[in-house]
């Protein structure tokens, strides 16, 4: 979808400001939202694809105007809504009253602590063991779809239509612009693809940049 | 201040205490309903939030990845290892897991500077780096990174030479990408944990460079 998410090549933003000696969370509730966030991704109700487009659904001006760890919430809730797990009026009623009613859930399989560690290290989420051919090769010289799909893509605005070359080839990955939408893996090839900066950019952008973005089989055509 | 306001003085303060301060935020409130309820209803360990929390708070950070870089610093067979197969050589360390499926190693070197970004959201190589910091989140640098490298790097303290070339990552799949920095001059005689200390987490993003220590050459 063009949300807000999509930033690259976007002016107006000020400096890029980095904090020294920046903590890893700044509030308790930013510790909260993550391990709630992360906690439920392990309930398996959902992948990581589709936790990355319920974030992306959060209206432009809003996300703008929020910090990361609100994105996530925002997706967090918008999961637990739509899949019957939390209502968002259940949620309203328990920030008024800490012993309103919570609606059962049956048969979740929930992340104990005794396996975060485990679970740490062993999730996959998203590398596919099908053996598929690729469609292109390192080197080849491809083009990106012009593609303006409402739902959840990995081809970024800036990146569309554009020529570039195969750098590298990372195997076989799941195909987020299916899974993203609920409609399957579709397991194909992903390939670090070069842009010169000159061909995403135009003649202003230097001549000795390139960027390098992780892109499938089914947004390249040979060019 | 009227004559009621003063009579409850006391009161006042605790009021103005509780409006100002960080507790009732609208978020904070949000946050703490929706973690009873998903308790109440049995979807999460109260306790296994606190381990997801104190994993990432306190064992995985970037002194990894540093002590990786600073490997390949030392020992060139590794680095070859490291850069062949950046997943397999970062493993033998034991850092692994969520964030990090497949990592991809990129050398800064004479001739190329490599940065790293994620234009569409966050992604970043937790098992080697840790959680991100807010900048790398945040739309400045997410939005100029791609189109405008060269002015973010200069304004960050980076210069690169005109006819270096500079190479910004878009991590747009599972796959994340670590920088290996050139090794600052002047170090020779430094061990591997010396080294592995000069090695900050930006330069690993490659939004700067790693300096010798202060001293210069020991």
């Amino acid at each position: 979808m063009n949300g807000a998410h999509d930033l690259g090549g976007m002016h107006g933003f000020g400096p890029v400001e980095i904090e020294p000696d920046e903590p890893v969370f700044h509030h308790e509730w930013e510790r909260r939202a993550f391990a709630l966030s992360l906690a439920a991704g392990f309930l398996g109700k959902w992948n990581i694809d589709q936790g990355r487009f319920a974030r992306e659904q959060m209206p432009p001006a809003e996300y703008l105007a929020t910090t990361y760890y609100e994105h996530w919430l925002f997706g967090l809730q918008k999961l637990l809504n739509d899949l019957g797990l939390v209502s968002h009026g259940e949620l309203a009623a328990r920030r008024t009253n800490p012993a309103s009613p919570a609606a059962p859930v049956t048969g979740a399989r929930r992340l104990v602590a005794g396996d975060v560690e485990k679970a740490l290290r062993t999730s996959r989420t998203s590398k596919a063991d099908e053996d598929v051919p690729p469609r292109h090769k390192v080197g080849d010289r491809v083009v990106t779809g012009n593609i303006h799909p409402p739902g959840h893509t990995r081809l970024p605005r800036y990146a569309r239509g554009k020529r570039g070359v195969v750098a590298l080839d990372h195997g076989v990955w799941v195909f987020p612009d299916t899974a993203g939408n609920g409609l399957g893996r579709k397991p194909q090839h992903c390939y670090s693809v070069r842009f010169e900066a000159r061909e995403l950019w135009g003649a202003a952008a230097g001549t000795r940049d390139a960027v390098y973005i992780d892109l499938w089989d089914d947004h390249l055509e040979p060019a | 201040m009227s004559h009621e306001h003063h009579h409850h003085h006391h009161d006042d303060d605790v009021q103005e205490h509780r409006e100002h301060g960080a507790p009732l935020s609208e978020v904070e409130l949000r946050v703490r309903a929706l973690e009873s309820l998903l308790v109440d209803k049995g979807l999460v360990d109260p306790a296994a939030l606190d381990a997801l929390i104190d994993t990432y708070e306190t064992k995985v950070g970037p002194r990894n990845g540093a002590r990786i870089v600073a490997r390949a610093w030392v020992d060139p067979v590794f680095k070859q290892r490291l850069l062949d197969d950046g997943t397999a050589a970062v493993a033998e360390h034991g850092f692994v897991g969520r964030q990090s499926e497949k990592l991809v190693v990129v050398e800064n070197t004479a001739q190329v500077h490599n940065m790293v970004v994620c234009t569409l959201c966050s992604c970043y190589p937790w098992a080697v780096l840790g959680l991100p910091p807010v900048w790398y989140k945040s739309a400045p640098y997410r939005a100029r990174a791609v189109i405008d490298p060269r002015g973010v790097l200069s304004e960050l303290g980076v210069a690169v030479p005109g006819e270096r070339e500079v190479r910004v990552w878009d991590s747009t799949a599972e796959i994340r990408y670590l920088v290996l920095p050139e090794r600052p001059a002047g170090t020779e005689g430094l061990t591997e944990e010396q080294l592995a200390a000069l090695v900050t987490r930006d330069a690993m993003i490659g939004v700067a460079t790693v300096a010798a220590p202060a001293g210069g050459r020991r």
